[in-house]
């Protein structure tokens, strides 16, 4: 290849990036590391005169803070981005080249870090290995590395293979199902072989790849679609039960809430509050992806789940995110072969939720962050969207004749059998041969398309996201019963050289497929044109019911969408239900209760999370009423948020419930106390309790294990009970199931069973939103709701309280009643305050208030004559309340038992209960950390 | 008096041009989002405008530097365009990646490297408005408004006599949260028309957008920099 140049960028100063590495550098073990500096690097595949490396650093280098080199360090260490990994850096310098006047093509970037001259090269390779490059995206060498580009005159071979199923006998079945990576059962693939001699051939490459994305438990719940049988006492068979998709339907149907358009159907559930206005919602897990590519996997499950709200003709307006990791704590060497370590993963999902939407522009705003053991190795990362149109009815297509039309991102080898992948349990080595299932994100490609969406209404008949399965996932389900004959050769390539079935599955991010009446087909190019996004037609939606892809006039696939859909044989499953202890409580012991508070107040999942929060966008768009962070000093923490544009009197209220520290012992009332978390969330900052629509997403091991899936069975139940009980309908909601690993140890480390409860709820006036600050000396504080010994799975043990014979927070069947009279209380402006009681008890609910208003409280009466009880037992359905001293008979009256008048708000910022006195300095401490 | 036109100037990546339309509206002028694209390929849609907004986001997704590429096109495309619009005295504000973008042109002093903290942060601050020459903060009181940037930390050969010039235009009142040399948050040109600013008066156009709203302690609506800049557009 040509000698080509490279330019290396260097801040002038200290680059704030070389400290933070450094402390990575430390906390992983790698003390020895004294110095670590960065450069950006640039590499150009041919030389360049002298006149155009001049024009280049004018345009690439601020003289103001960089400096810049075209010597190549001789040591260090460099990385690079693979290629094909999308790097927009490259683009862009390939862009200014073009903008100036300079024939530059092939460009590719990396990084240069120097290190410490001394620093030994076993240590140096660690150091790279661990922190630098992460190589499912990056290859790093000692300086200077010798740089690779994507290959721009590559060809594709055009072939079609097939594979002999039909007379294969179950153990060569199984073999073909591991060689290429398949993750069907044996009954599947006797489906899928009785298919084909049926119809007297052997199916094709793609077709086996095709029916493996479909089939797969990640495109088809087939956990939540299984007939499942329930183990009878001594292990006997017992009932059989409908399966849990059915149950979570069938629920919501019989709740029939008038304000739900569409639940468990298409990408997201649908509802409308207001008239003329509907709202989309959906929650999303990235996983296995997140585990190995932190920043790129986070990064695109924000992408997918904002695709998905898009692909119900919604235009999104905010995003959630909940993040489940390891201890950061943990030592390097303790962590099993081949996973990475929880302060990357966790710092690493941050940026690349944070990267994701800050770039999109749309707010993040509700989350949750918690840490435990049982996500080292499988760290969950959830994201959510919510998006609003115009009422409208629903999409009439696709029609026969409609064009199949792919529209945003290029298409590469990105993600390839991502979601087979995600179906699967994790090796040590799942990170070195997944390579191409972790792609990174492109952001602004994805708002132009949001941007081209808003002009496009009318002019499409459907439409769908391409996310696991690609085209394959996008069009095959698009098709089903109409059909639809496409031709790969014709979607646009990153770069030259994919066979038809990597056009055919690839994950390339960014893309939607829409079907397009032939006469909006100008019109639909003349918005995408005007806002710069490609847009092409890959064929038609036939009518025949058949779907056929083709390379040009080379047929790759040819199966009839009822096979393809409705072929797949249900699974049968066997669950053994839990035996949660349900009895008479212990009352457990707590010889000093001040530290007991201060150490639940510095737990990382109750302390704050304002570093991580304040990595995100909350405020664009300017309608996030209530923020994730509200009070005095912008610190505390709000149940809910609140989102209303200015124009607007109402609003949408968002709240998360999640405790996988339930779920370990009792499944059914963790999900009861998770739903009920979820709304009290929402109920606390003013939405009403009338009008709340639920998503539920599972993050689970693997059900094929009797016993997990007991606790999913038992968690399902949970959810149905609950949400009849609040009349809160289930519109959407999806499962990760097989959160396990396989570590080199041998052992299983499964996730915490983990499920995350998304309330969306209406706030019919946002301007008497509520949140949780303290707000005036002199009002006194109420607690509503039953105060129970129930510590099971609680923080109250996670600080070291032994809790003998413990139970979970039992369902409250009063606690509906109870928010609909606080929210009618709420209508009148006269409720000051507001937070719920969960993880901690009511200690930390006063103390996150006082914290959050710079107030004191003395309490003066508890809610219950244990004092451990009243303090840190984690009861549903309790929020404590402030108000105006005048408002205190009315409020009691209002909200009838059981209330607890604790006491009053005082100028002094101490927390006094009893004759406990926590100073407010040490409160601030414990919760705030190192942090702020 | 009609309204003056304001053409809000939108690149790929920008994502703050409604945000700061509506402000704009609500000050008593008429917005018009205009794309990068619209601009390149007939400059004269900006001789109908009265006041000309670059717009917050991430143009090109930041590659390179924030504002880097965004520069570059207008430099490449429109540069005489553009100077001749700020020579006529019409009044210009770049926020954020505006305000990085006008930087690289040039049309401002100064340049936004990346935050003390390494990162991207969002956070409510309240700026102070030092007296100078900028015709956008003329009278002005301070304003509270949020930042949400990972590059604002200005840095200026001579700070000291940027402010002696009156081209300091706002400061960061108590908390510097980005590390910028004497704390400045926004400068105006020589001549007083052109305002850069790294945080967010769009976001604070209406009281319920405090975050302390629930507490009755919300003051300094941002909406007033959006009025003074339309009033000096309408009566100069």
């Amino acid at each position: 290849m040509a000698i080509g140049a490279r330019l290396t960028i260097r801040s002038q100063g200290a680059d704030p990036r070389a400290t933070s590495l450094l402390a990575d550098a430390h906390a992983l073990g790698l003390t020895q590391v004294t110095a670590i500096d960065v450069a950006e690097v640039v590499f150009f595949h041919d030389d360049l005169p002298a006149a155009h490396r001049a024009a280049i650093e004018g345009v690439l280098i601020d003289p103001l803070l960089q400096t810049a080199t075209w010597q190549a360090p001789t040591r260090g260490i460099d990385t690079e981005l693979l290629p094909g990994v999308t790097d927009p850096a490259a683009q862009a310098v390939a862009l200014a080249a073009h903008t100036v006047g300079l024939p530059v093509v092939d460009v590719a970037t990396g990084m240069h870090y120097d290190v410490q001259p001394a620093l030994d090269a076993a240590t140096t390779a660690l150091l790279a290995r661990r922190l630098l490059a992460n190589q499912v995206i990056e290859r790093w060498a000692p300086a200077p590395i010798a740089p690779s580009f994507i290959d721009t005159h590559a060809t594709a071979e055009r072939s079609v293979d097939h594979v002999a199923i039909r007379t294969l006998d179950d153990d060569a079945l199984l073999a073909l199902n591991k060689e290429r990576g398949l993750s069907m059962d044996l009954a599947e693939l006797h489906a899928v072989a009785k298919f084909y001699r049926g119809i007297d051939r052997e199916p094709t490459d793609v077709e086996l790849e095709t029916l493996a994305q479909t089939w797969s438990e990640h495109c088809s719940h087939k956990t939540f679609r299984a007939l499942i049988t329930v183990l009878g006492e001594n292990g006997a068979d017992g009932a059989t039960i409908t399966p849990l998709l059915k149950q979570l339907r069938e629920c919501t149907d019989s709740i029939a809430a008038p304000f739900v358009v569409s639940a468990f159907v298409g990408n997201a559930g649908i509802v409308t509050y207001h008239p003329g206005t509907t709202v989309a919602v959906k929650a999303e897990t990235h996983n296995h992806p997140s585990a190995i590519e932190p920043f790129g996997g986070a990064n695109t499950g924000v992408g997918g789940v904002i695709r998905d709200v898009m692909g119900t003709a919604h235009d999104p307006i905010a995003i959630t995110d909940i993040l489940c990791f390891g201890p950061t704590d943990v030592r390097a060497d303790e962590l099993p072969d081949g996973v990475l370590h929880p302060r990357l993963i966790e710092s690493g999902v941050i940026a690349g939720v944070a990267d994701y939407g800050n770039k999109i522009g749309l707010p993040t705003v509700a989350g949750a962050v918690i840490y435990d053991p049982g996500y080292t190795a499988n760290p969950l990362v959830y994201a959510g969207c919510i998006g609003v149109a115009d009422a409208a009815p629903p999409l009439p297509g696709p029609l026969p004749g409609d064009l199949v039309v792919v529209m945003g991102g290029r298409t590469g080898r990105d993600g390839l059998r991502g979601a087979t992948f995600s179906s699967a349990t994790m090796d040590a080595t799942t990170g070195d041969v997944a390579g191409a299932s972790v792609q990174i994100g492109d952001p602004i490609v994805e708002k132009l398309v949001i941007d081209a969406m808003r002009e496009l209404h009318g002019l499409y008949t459907a439409v769908t996201d391409c996310g696991a399965g690609g085209l394959s996932s996008a069009v095959g389900e698009m098709a089903e019963g109409v059909g639809a004959d496409v031709d790969v050769t014709l979607a646009p390539l990153k770069y030259p050289g994919l066979r038809p079935w990597e056009v055919w599955l690839s994950e390339a991010q960014e893309r939607m497929v829409f079907a397009v009446p032939p006469a909006h087909w100008p019109a639909v190019l003349a918005v995408c044109s005007r806002h710069g996004v490609e847009a092409h037609a890959l064929g038609t939606f036939t009518g025949d019911g058949w779907l056929r892809v083709r390379a040009a006039d080379l047929t790759v696939l040819e199966l009839d969408t009822h096979f393809l859909h409705d072929g797949r044989p249900q699974r049968s499953m066997v669950a053994e239900l839990p035996t949660p202890y349900r009895g008479e409580p212990t009352l457990p012991e707590c010889p000093d209760p001040k530290a007991t508070l201060l150490a639940l107040l510095a737990h990382p999942n109750i302390a704050s999370k304002e570093h991580v929060i304040r990595r995100y966008d909350h405020e664009i768009r300017g309608a996030t009423v209530v923020r994730p962070l509200v009070g005095e000093g912008h610190d505390g923490h709000a149940d809910g948020v609140v989102l209303a544009r200015p124009t607007d009197t109402h609003g949408l209220a968002l709240g998360i419930g999640v405790n996988p520290w339930y779920g370990l012992t009792d499944p059914e009332r963790m999900a009861h106390a998770v739903v009920d978390e979820a709304i009290r969330n929402v109920v606390a900052v003013g939405a009403d309790p009338d009008k709340v629509s639920l998503l539920d997403n599972f993050s689970w091991g693997d059900p094929r294990r009797p016993s997990t899936l007991g606790d999913l069975v038992m968690a399902v139940q949970g959810c149905c009970d609950a949400a009849v009980a609040n009349t809160a309908p289930f519109v959407s909601g999806k499962d990760s199931l097989n959160n396990e690993y396989l570590g080199s140890d041998g052992q299983r480390h499964a996730v915490p069973p983990t499920l995350v409860i998304t309330a969306m709820a209406h706030v019919p006036d946002a301007n008497f939103t509520v949140t949780p600050d303290l707000k005036q000396a002199g009002n006194v504080l109420v607690l509503v709701g039953h105060t129970l010994a129930e510590f099971g799975g609680s923080h109250f043990e996670k600080v070291g309280h032994s809790v003998g014979q413990a139970v979970v927070p039992a369902p409250d069947a009063d606690a509906p009643a109870r928010y609909r009279r606080l929210h009618a209380a709420m209508q009148t402006g006269r409720v000051r305050a507001c937070h719920d009681v969960s993880e901690g008890g009511l200690a930390v609910t006063l103390a996150e208030m006082a914290l959050a208003g710079r107030l004191g409280i003395t309490v003066d009466t508890l809610p219950h004559e244990h004092t451990a009880t009243a303090l840190f037992a984690e009861s549903n359905g309790r929020l404590v309340c402030e108000l105006a001293p005048a408002d205190l008979d009315w409020f009691c009256s209002e909200l009838g038992t059981p209330a607890t008048v604790l006491g009053t708000v005082t100028t002094g910022t101490d927390l006094l209960i009893g004759d406990i006195r926590v100073e407010a300095a040490a409160l601030r401490t414990a919760w705030s950390g190192g942090h702020s | 008096m009609s309204a003056p036109t304001a053409l809000v100037l939108a690149a790929p990546g920008t994502n703050r041009d409604h945000d700061v339309a509506f402000a704009l509206e609500l000050a008593g002028a008429a917005p018009r989002i205009t794309l990068l694209a619209e601009l390149l390929a007939d400059p004269t849609v900006l001789h109908d405008a009265q006041l000309l907004v670059v717009a917050g986001g991430f143009s090109y997704a930041d590659a390179l530097g924030a504002g880097r590429m965004w520069s570059l096109q207008l430099t490449h495309g429109v540069g005489d365009t553009l100077r001749a619009f700020v020579a006529a005295g019409k009044p210009v504000i770049g926020i954020c990646n505006g305000f990085q973008v006008l930087t690289r042109t040039g049309l401002l002093p100064g340049a936004l490297g990346h935050n003390a903290s390494g990162h991207f942060q969002c956070e409510w601050g309240r700026l102070d408005v030092p007296a100078g020459r900028c015709v956008w903060t003329q009278g002005l009181e301070p304003i509270e408004c949020p930042i949400a940037h990972g590059e604002g930390r200005y840095v200026h050969p001579d700070p000291a006599g940027l402010a002696a010039n009156g081209q300091v235009a706002f400061t960061y009142a108590g908390h510097n949260p980005n590390g910028s040399q004497d704390a400045i948050a926004g400068v105006c040109d020589e001549s007083g028309v052109v305002l850069g600013l790294m945080p967010h008066p769009e976001n604070h156009v209406v009281a319920r957008q405090h975050p302390r709203h629930a507490r009755g302690t919300a003051t300094g609506l941002g909406l007033a920099v959006f009025q003074q800049g339309v009033r000096y557009a309408r009566e100069r």
